[in-house]
This record gives C-alpha cells, structure tokens and sequence, in this order.
C-alpha cells in the first residue's frame, strides 16, 4: 500500500525519532511511503486561537502536499499525532468553508476521508505486522487524547497495538482520558491551569498501580507538554511517542530500508 | 449591565489564584468526580441515552425556533391562571419589578430557591438596598450568602467548601454551637431548624424555574431539599425568574427533559423534588400563593436566538459540562468571574456579559478537549461555539498578537520559508529569545522546561535517506 505521511511540524522539527519510527513501521506494515516535503504544518495553532484567514493559508499549503501524493497515488494519508490528524480530517473543511475558500473544502474532504492517525491504520494492518517483542519488558501507561478519544474516535486502538507487543503491558491509571492541560495557546495563556492539568496527570502516573515505568502516547503535542513540566519537576519518567514503542519491537531483520 | 464580573482581574489572575489554592482544588476534584460518575452510572440505566439526547437536542432547537409563540402561550396561560407576567428585557427591568412587588406587599422577609437567573440580575443586593432581608434556603447557597460568596456550581453552589469549612462558617456567622459535629446529617439539621423559621415568616417567596411549560403555564422547580416547595407554599407572594429560554411546548417534551436533567446533573431518575406551580392557589386548594409574578428574562437572549450562537440557549442547566471539564476542575468555579461557570460559562459570559470587555476572554478558559460536548445532554456543540467565540474576540486582537500570528501564517504557507525557519540553528535562537524575551515563551517556561529542538528535522534525515 502506497502511503503519505504527514509528520507534523512538532515531529519535524522536535521528535524526528518518532517520524523515523512512523517510516519503520509503516514499513514494516508492508506499506511504500513517501514524504512530500512542501508540507508545512496542519493550521491547527492558529485555528485554535481565532485565527481562521491564518489558519487557513498555513493549512491550503499542506492540503496542496498532500493532495498531491494522493494524485500520485497514494491510498492514504497517515499522521503519527491525533490532534493533526483530527485538524485534516474534522476541521479542515469547516475552515475553508469559513474563510470563502469553497475549492479548497471540496479538496479537503477528499483527503479527510483517506487520513488516518498512526494507530487506526497500524491497527487496520495489524496482520500485515511482523510479530512485536520488546528485548527489555516495559510496563507503560497510555495517555488517552482528547482528540482522538472525541473527535476521531479511535480509542482501542493504542491499547490494542502495545498490547499485541511481547513484552509490553499498558497499565490502567486514573484519569488517562483526562487532558493533559496543553491545549495549544491555552498553555501560554493560561499557564498555571495548564500546569496544574499536568501536574495532576503526572500525580496519576505516580500512583498507577502496577506502575508504570513510561508514560507514552500518540500526540506529540501532549507527550511534550506532559515531559516538560515532568522535567521542571525532576520527574524523570520516560516519555515516548507509541510508534516509539512499537519500533522498538520491530524484529531487526524485519528492517526494510 | 448585569452580573458581577470581578472588576480589575484577569482570567489569567483568577485561574492562577485558584489552582494556588490546594483545598479548593480537592473539594473540587472529590465533587465533581463524584457527580460525573453517578452522571455515568445514572445514564447507563437508560436503553438509549444518546438516542433521548438527540431527541432533546431536537426539542429544544423545537421550542427555540417556535420561542415567540410558546412565550405567548405560557404568559397567557399564566395570566389564565391568575398570575402576572413580567417581560423584563434587561436585568433592571427584572430587578425593578421584583423589589417593586416587595415593596407593594410592605415585605421585609424574602425567601428564595436556588436560581441561577436571580444571580444573573444580581437580585439579591437590590432587595436589601430596598430593606428586605433575603435568605438563601438552597443548603448550599445559604452556605455562599453566609460567606459572602457567589456560586461556583450552577447545580452545586457550595462545591469548593468542605463540611469542615461549613461548620467553621456556621460557627462564625449564625452563632451555631463551637461543638457543631461535621457529619453532613449534623450540618444539614442545624441549617434545617434556622431555615424553616425563614420558610414560615417569609412573606414572599422568589424562585427561579428549570422548566416553563406552555400548554399549562406551569413553573417546573427541580430540588433535592424540597425548599422549592416550602418557599412556594408558605409565602403568600410568589415570585418565578426564568430566562426565556426555558421553555418546553408541552408535557410531553417537559418529561423528556426532567429525564435527562436529574441524570446529567446528579445520576438521579428524578431529583428529590418536582414541584409544578400553575397559577396561583385555587379555591379549595390548600397549599400556593395568594399571588404569583412570572419574570421572563430576555437580558440579550433575543439576540443570542437571532444569530449563531443560537443552540447554547438549548442548555438546560444541568451542570454536566462543568463535571467533566479538566479546566473546572482545577480552578472551580469562581475564576470564570461571572454568573456561569465551566464550559456553558465560558460560552454564555462573552455572549450575556458582552457589555464588559473582560468578558471575551472567557471563551479561552478551555482546552477544546470535546469533553463538555460529550456530556451535554442536548449535544450543544460548546466547542464549536468557544471557537467561533475565539474567533470573534481574534477580530479585535491587539497588534502584538495579531503581528504574531500574520507573521506564523505568512512564514508556515510557504515550504521554502517553512524549511529556513525551522533550521535547528535558526529555533534554537528563536527559542533562547522566546523564552527570556516574549510573552509567549517565559509564559510556557512558568514550570516547564522548553522543547529542545532536534539537531536535524525529521525532514533532514528523510532528505538524507530513510
């Protein structure tokens, strides 16, 4: 299956490990990707702050991308971070609608319906997936995101692929379903909320029984926020993105390059 | 004007203050957990919540396209029945006609039933300027007027005090005895006995309204302590304030909607007490009053109907929205800073105080993380409003921010532009100077280490060869 990989501004220019993870996998997954690198960002930040004309010119750049790979045949777009991918496949449209840009809305929905987050299309491949073991056993705690939990709906899947790992055993704590206080400009604008959200995931995981020696997830944007205010704390839990996980437990000679 | 938002403080000040405040933020946390979870197990009794839901959410979009003409109904059945009816379009309006009533009576004892509305008109402080004195019969709203607060619950005003904190407050301001115990029985039957000598000498009794049913004129009250009841069969004036909003056509639709609201607020079938009031006591009747005034409250509802934030006057009150708000959790109810808290409150604040300029901001005290809209028992799309709502508030954006995000926009829709700011190099520098220099980056640095960036994107590598 040929693929086109979103891999988000965050991923791009803080976590590459986890775009070079998402190509591993995807790989592995019997899939071709390619990367169009005239994408930029999804527009998220300034739609979430008010900014729709912004917005909207941030994201026809990346539609265009996109669209493009799919006209080069592409079956499917993929985006290791649900909050993204949420932006393509729900928002999107209403943004360019909003700002006049009728086109670019059509063109939109077309490539809304071919986006999936990482975990929805790994676990809809699931077969095609080399067996998984982890060398070392992990014990994880998965952050359920809002936008995947209530905007893309895709909430198994996580817990189904970690759990398809030998050697990995996702735990249950209270409150994973609960934001992590990052929220886009909201953790700038209202920053000592927004640290206090964190601090009471964090206070979770601490209590998770059996504990959790990770904290992982398929947003980067929330895993950052959380392992930044972890750090300011000298909370030294590891942070990982899920395709993270998952790469690791790649077999070495299921490495296609 | 309406309402009382606080003068001179910010959102900002307001959420900061109140997470400081680690007390507050366990009675909150312990409250609202409780309500979300009793709301879960409440719904999941039902063959088909999301099926009554959708068919809530269509019966008030029903009701609020056909407002005009059910309002017509419900005061005329009103009138019908003996009452009188107040079409107040401003908060003063309601406020001069209530004290006008008390007055007339020569009233000086007032009692009242929790309503979120009379807060709204800011009623209270208007009948003791008059020379009334009002109590608050709601257990939990005797508790705020005694500490001299405001709700920080639509549903549950005194959440974010602990049964310790009560007992120290009866102590201190109505002389209950130093060895009062603080088991919630002990707290409730002392407030019980001073309050049913309120019940009894009061000579007007005012209420808000959960549901107005047009095809009878009758004024739903939902309560669990039955004070609804008492203040609305002891006195013999009885005076409702309902926002013009709460209507439902008919029984049929009244019953739809009490299925959801006891649910949605508290996981009960059915809250304690129901009460109907229609019309004043008939001959032969025992209980009622002698006489009853209707305010309806338009106070910038009618304007809300004509535009697009017309579904959040579908909102029923039912206080689900603040249950699950991460947001509200950790700060309660008091840094909104106006009537309404949490989500609804975030929504209805910039749209009902639109007169105060520091009500636009209220539309960023939330993460957009869509629990509120899961929640909401007539699927109001609260998220969707808080983004048209930031929207609106961008349209009068500074010249800083809206530099800023020109200057995002005009570097992010080009690929080459993208690829030369994003340079590791080049975001190290811009990360050094956010952090010590711009607003926006020693307000992330509040508590957080900031993101390195990578030595080479992700694209450099791709470039490079995966």
């Amino acid at each position: 299956m040929d693929v086109s990989l979103l891999i988000t501004c965050v991923v791009d220019m803080v976590t590459p490990d986890v775009g070079e993870a998402t190509v591993r996998l995807l790989r592995a997954a019997g899939c071709e990707v390619r990367v169009n690198l005239d994408q930029t960002c999804c527009g998220q930040p300034g739609w979430n702050a008010g900014f729709a004309e912004e917005a909207a010119a941030v994201a026809r750049t990346t539609l265009a991308a996109l669209e493009a790979d799919l006209d080069a045949g592409a079956e499917a777009v993929v985006v290791p971070a649900g909050s993204c991918a949420t932006m393509v496949r729900v928002f999107w449209p209403e943004l360019f609608e909003l700002v006049g840009d009728h086109d670019a809305a059509a063109r939109a929905r077309r490539v809304g319906e071919r986006t999936r987050e990482l975990s929805e299309f790994l676990a809809s491949r699931a077969d095609h997936l080399p067996p998984l073991r982890l060398g070392r056993p992990v014990t994880v705690a998965l952050h359920e995101s809002c936008h995947m939990l209530r905007e893309l709906r895709v909430v198994d899947q996580p817990r189904e692929l970690a759990g398809a790992v030998e050697g990995c055993e996702a735990v249950a704590w209270s409150g994973s379903d609960r934001c992590c206080g990052f929220g886009g400009t909201f953790s700038v604008k209202l920053p000592e909320a927004s640290v206090a959200m964190a601090d009471e995931k964090l206070r979770a995981l601490a209590a998770a029984s059996p504990p959790a020696e990770m904290l992982v997830g398929c947003d980067t944007s929330c895993l950052l926020h959380l392992q930044s205010r972890a750090e300011a704390t000298g909370n030294d839990m590891p942070v990982r993105h899920l395709a993270e996980v998952l790469a690791a437990a790649l077999p070495v000679e299921g490495e296609s390059e | 004007m309406t309402g009382h938002l606080l003068p001179g403080t910010t959102l900002r000040q307001r959420t900061a203050g109140a997470v400081a405040d680690d007390r507050l933020r366990t009675n909150v946390a312990r409250a609202v957990d409780r309500f979300a979870t009793h709301r879960v197990e409440g719904l999941g009794e039902l063959d088909d919540a999301d099926g009554l839901r959708r068919a809530a959410r269509a019966a008030k979009q029903q009701v609020l396209a056909d407002l005009p003409a059910l309002l017509e109904r419900f005061a005329d059945n009103v009138l019908a029945r003996g009452g009188y009816v107040c079409w107040a379009p401003a908060a003063e309006d309601a406020r001069r006609y209530i004290v006008d009533v008390v007055a007339r009576h020569g009233a000086t004892r007032v009692a009242k039933s929790k309503s979120m509305a009379t807060e709204e008109i800011d009623l209270n402080p208007a009948l003791e300027a008059a020379g009334a004195e009002v109590t608050e019969t709601d257990l939990g709203e005797w508790i705020i007027q005694l500490a001299g607060e405001t709700p920080s619950h639509i549903i549950a005003p005194a959440l974010h005090r602990d049964r310790h904190q009560i007992k120290d407050l009866f102590v201190d301001t109505v002389a209950a005895p130093p060895d009062l115990g603080t088991e919630p029985t002990e707290l409730v039957s002392f407030a019980r006995r001073r309050l049913r000598e309120v019940f009894l000498a009061a000579e007007v009794g005012i209420t808000g309204a959960n549901i107005a049913v047009a095809e009878t004129g009758s004024v739903v009250l939902v309560t669990n302590e039955g004070n609804g009841r008492l203040v609305t069969a002891l006195p013999r004036v009885h005076i409702a304030v309902l926002g013009m909003e709460r209507l439902a056509a008919d029984w049929a639709q009244a019953d739809l909607l009490l299925a959801l609201l006891a649910r949605s607020a508290t996981g009960q079938r059915l809250s304690s007490y129901t009460n109907v009031v229609t019309g004043v006591r008939g001959e032969g009747e025992v209980d009622g009053p002698d006489e009853l005034h209707v305010v309806i409250l338009d106070n910038g509802r009618s304007e809300l109907l004509a535009g697009e934030y017309h579904e959040m006057l579908g909102c029923i009150r039912c206080g689900a929205c603040l249950n699950v708000c991460p947001v509200y959790r950790q700060t309660g109810g008091h840094a909104y800073g106006w009537v309404y808290p949490g989500p609804m409150g975030a929504v209805l604040t910039p749209l009902l105080a639109a007169d105060q300029p520091e009500a636009a901001e209220l539309a960023g005290a939330s993460t957009l993380c869509g629990a509120c809209m899961d929640a909401c028992p007539v699927q109001i799309p609260l998220q969707d409003l808080l983004l048209s709502l930031r929207r609106r508030k961008a349209e009068h954006a500074g010249r800083t921010e809206r530099a800023a995000w020109k200057a995002w926009s005009t570097a992010w829709s080009d690929p080459r532009r993208y690829r030369a700011t994003t340079k590791a190099a080049t975001w190290t520098r811009w990360a050094a100077s956010l952090a010590g220099r711009l607003p926006v980056g020693r307000d992330w640095a509040q508590g957080r280490t900031l993101p390195r960036p990578a030595g080479e994107r992700f694209r450099d590598r791709w470039k490079a060869g995966l």
